[in-house]
């Protein structure tokens, strides 16, 4: 596989949301809305990536059999790393986050990339790897937070993490036509599962047209 | 004790960790299949997130807070629960090699099981004394447990149904979800 095909197969094919039902807890939980979702998004893909690379520089000196331990840590101390850093400079984020920005360290994307992929591969590979599969979850997370947000709220925005300022909203559904089921936890499976069959048929659909082709 | 039995009934019904707040879905999803390992599951879960709980709890007020290293929780509690759950293993291995065969790679995965290390930190957040912390750090994985049963029951079930082709396997476990939410969302006035 090389590096192009590398990075886009996290998008629709293999998207570590959808397609492999990895990192739910945070994915359901915390998309209610898109500013939670980038703000997620981009904590993720700072973990996984520099997770990813620092444990494929460090693949040949760890012992395997403490493999996972050590991975842990690495995975931890980065986690750390960017809770404090979101509590420092995105009081906001931070306050709607909440517990879920230390739940990142048992997101199992990211350590599963570090054993299914970077474990085994060089830094350049994991580096891509790792934004590829970052970014694909933070794909997945926006489509399910903007569903849900609209069908909730009707409105869409933005606001700037840092400032509180807002960037952009837009009112898609009239107030008295929102079904405010979709804030809800039951909201979340049921969105979830409608982006995941369709996925399902959508892949099927194009899967059945290669072989015609051939 | 009216307090304690406020929260305890909270964890397990009105606040059900899987349903309101979406942790544990990896084996909830992975282990759902059968109602004998779903069981199993489950009482491993209660044992770590038990274990778990009580000894980071003990690190953090009697190492981490004294010398003011509050800041190395989430490294600290995450190396006890992998230790724990890596006990936890030998054990199931040794005592019960059928359920070890069932469980198969999700017995490692507990790891990585949000709920064990959000209970971990949400009895540190909520400042929970020693008797609160065991009874919260039994009933969120009693509710995990009673949910988890009665999923694979449902999923038994479902497993006879005719489904349409795209939500066969996880895509119609989640409608199930779905609805169970539904069904505990009408326990929230119990308290």
């Amino acid at each position: 596989m090389n590096k192009l095909d590398n990075f886009k197969a996290g998008f629709i094919k293999e998207n570590p949301v959808f397609a492999l039902y990895l990192g739910l807890c945070s994915v359901l939980a915390i998309s209610t809305t898109l500013n939670n979702a980038v703000g997620m998004g981009v904590a993720v893909i700072i973990v996984l990536t520099v997770s990813n690379v620092i444990i494929s520089a460090i693949r040949k000196v760890t012992p395997s059999e403490i493999r996972i331990p050590v991975y842990i840590v690495v995975i931890a101390t980065l986690v750390k790393i960017v809770e404090m850093l979101i509590q420092a400079y995105a009081t906001d984020l931070y306050g709607t986050l909440g517990i879920f920005i230390p739940l990142i360290v048992v997101n199992c994307i990211i350590l599963g990339r570090a054993e299914a992929f970077a474990s085994k591969n060089n830094m350049l590979d994991s580096l891509i790897d790792g934004i590829g599969m970052g970014l694909g979850y933070t794909f997945g997370l926006i489509i399910l937070s903007a569903t849900r947000q609209i069908l909730a709220t009707g409105i869409l925005n933005f606001s700037n993490p840092f400032t509180s300022e807002m960037m952009f909203e837009v009112r898609l559904i009239p107030a008295d036509y929102v079904i405010s089921l979709f804030s809800t936890p039951a909201g979340a499976f049921l969105t979830f599962a409608m982006i995941a069959g369709a996925l399902e048929a959508y892949k099927s659909k194009a899967s059945k047209k290669v072989k015609e082709v051939k | 004790m009216a307090e304690l039995f406020t929260l305890f009934i909270t964890a397990v019904l009105i606040n059900n960790i899987v349903l309101t707040r979406f942790l544990g879905l990896c084996p909830f999803m992975g282990v759902s299949r059968k109602t004998s390992s779903a069981l199993g599951m489950g009482g491993a879960v209660t044992f770590v997130i038990f274990g778990a709980s009580m000894f980071t709890y003990a690190l953090y007020h009697l190492v981490l807070n004294k010398y003011g290293l509050q800041y190395m929780d989430l490294i600290t509690f995450i190396l006890v629960i992998a230790s724990f759950v890596q006990f936890t293993e030998m054990i199931i291995k040794k005592y019960s090699p059928a359920l070890y065969k069932s469980l198969g790679v999700f017995l490692p995965l507990i790891t990585t099981n949000c709920a064990v290390l959000y209970v971990a930190l949400d009895n540190i957040k909520q400042g929970f004394d020693l008797i609160e912390t065991i009874v919260y750090s039994l009933a969120v994985p009693i509710g995990f447990t009673l949910v988890l049963y009665l999923f694979s029951a449902i999923r038994e079930r479902l497993d006879l149904s005719d489904v349409p082709a795209p939500f066969k396997g996880n895509a119609i476990a989640m409608v199930v979800a779905a609805i169970m939410a539904l069904a505990f969302g009408g326990l929230a006035g119990l308290v």
